[in-house]
């Protein structure tokens, strides 16, 4: 079983985890820029954690042979920060990585002005850098915050099929997937989506288009659930090769959209995906 | 060694570069967003002399701004950006003001950026610096092979350094890397 968590804050977990992570199938991920559970208070450490997203957290999971790629913006909560919202001049600098492959976590915290704002501004540089974007819906007030991401979204003229609108569950994903963007879901040990949960949405809605992560992070939260979750589809009937769509092919066809993602160092990936030009593609 | 005329000569064919260096000598800040995309603007193809396209063309583009901007594209760069300048120093007209980017890719806890930094452009490192930077070689276990100059530059402050590291190493039971036990030796003759 090969494993592409989409989205995990590896900065926040131990080589511990790696390990882990490794010997259970996990070969890549993707680690979007978000908060630090203190808040930040100005520009100067944006851009260490943006490098360190980019520079060190890579190498750290190359040592356990995981590829790791990011996704850079000023999150929701924090752009709401005045002293924080010269990060968003900041951006395009970042966004031209090879290592970046999407705008994110972008969205909605509390649904203020600023989040209008700097939501909206955010799409239009997933437009100018040609990268996909990853949405993060509110964690209170969900349906009406995942309605109105949807509204967004549409407003800024970015094709729906280049986001993913993440952290979704039984009451979100009707109206995400009527909208035709990807829908997103992080299991987690006791809140957002659980493994059997997560099986009984795949049975419903298939496994088109479907994105599944632990959004591990530093609160509680536990990496191995994109792997609990494949061993929960297997044991509902799903197949090996629906495991492998949901848990591999969907992300890396969702993150190649940037024409950056690079699988070639990792085994297997691009076996698979000859003639696929997933690998450094685009130009 | 390899010059900016030699990579200049390689890369002669590669029109959309040759256009971007036009372009960044006009208006040098275009080359903030095309440092970081040399790789997926003008290739990444081995070029022979240990050089690929995009380190090379990253040398051009470096090349053709003004000195003073080396150190903010090195500072804004992601990992195969800082390498590239790291590579792309002893070819350019900056005499020593580089040295701080050294001293910070050898604060740097990745063993790239470290071998990096005791390439050529080392000899601008005062000696005290660059014992330390080969003691952290041998700690991080990046090949000796790679530093310049090393068995003109070692001497006997290094050698001790190095000697009191074997003991540490012995007490814990493990052993030290055969190239500083070669260089261990080499002083020894000194």
């Amino acid at each position: 079983m090969r494993i592409f968590d989409p989205h995990i804050h590896m900065t926040s977990r131990t080589t511990d985890d790696y390990q882990r992570m490794a010997e259970a199938g996990v070969r890549a991920v993707v680690e979007p820029a978000f908060w630090l559970g203190q808040p930040r208070t100005n520009p100067g450490s944006f851009t260490d954690y943006f490098d360190s997203i980019i520079g060190w957290e890579p190498f750290r999971a190359s040592q356990f042979g995981i590829r790791h790629h990011a996704t850079i913006a000023l999150n929701p909560k924090e752009a709401n920060d005045p002293r924080c919202r010269p990060v968003l001049d900041l951006l395009p600098r970042y966004l031209a990585k090879d290592g970046v492959v999407a705008v994110g976590e972008i969205g909605y915290d509390s649904m203020t002005p600023a989040e209008d704002e700097v939501f909206s501004a955010q799409l239009a540089l997933a437009l100018d850098h040609d990268l996909p974007a990853l949405v993060h819906t509110p964690h209170r007030d969900k349906a009406r915050g995942t309605q109105r991401s949807l509204d967004v979204i549409k407003e800024s003229g970015i094709d729906p099929g280049r986001v993913a609108l993440d952290h979704l569950n039984e009451v979100t994903v009707d109206a995400a997937r009527d909208a035709g963007v990807w829908v997103g879901f992080s299991i987690y040990p006791d809140t957002k989506m659980s493994p059997d949960r997560m099986v009984e949405i795949l049975r419903k809605y298939g496994t088109e288009r479907v994105l599944v992560n632990s959004a591990a992070d530093w609160g509680k939260s536990d990496p191995l659930l994109t792997v609990r979750t494949a061993e929960a589809m297997l044991a509902a009937g799903f197949t090996a090769e629906d495991v492998d769509r949901v848990l591999w092919r969907n992300p890396v066809d969702f993150y190649s959209q940037s024409g950056r993602l690079d699988l070639s160092d990792v085994d297997g990936a691009e076996a698979t995906f000859a003639g696929n030009s997933i690998l450094r593609g685009g130009s | 060694m390899t010059t900016l005329d030699d990579l200049r000569a390689e890369l002669g064919g590669n029109e959309r570069l040759a256009a971007d260096l036009l372009r960044v000598t006009g208006e040098p800040g275009a080359v903030a967003g095309l440092f970081p995309a040399a790789g997926r603007r003008y290739g990444r193809d081995p070029l022979g002399d240990g050089w690929a396209t995009d380190e090379a063309a990253r040398a051009l583009l470096l090349a053709a701004v003004p000195p003073e901007q080396v150190g903010d594209i090195y500072r804004h760069g992601d990992t195969a950006e800082k390498l590239a300048v790291l590579k792309a120093l002893p070819l350019l007209p900056i005499g020593p003001s580089a040295v701080p980017l050294l001293e910070d890719a050898l604060r740097t806890n990745d063993t790239r950026l470290v071998a990096a930094a005791l390439g050529p452009y080392s000899d601008h490192l005062d000696q005290e610096a660059w014992r330390q930077a080969v003691l952290k070689c041998v700690f991080m276990g990046v090949p000796l092979k790679d530093v310049h100059r090393l068995a003109e530059r070692a001497d006997a402050p290094l050698g001790a350094m190095l000697r009191a590291f074997a003991a540490e190493r012995h007490a814990a039971g493990r052993d030290m890397p055969p190239d500083a036990l070669a260089l261990l030796d080499q002083l020894k003759e000194a």
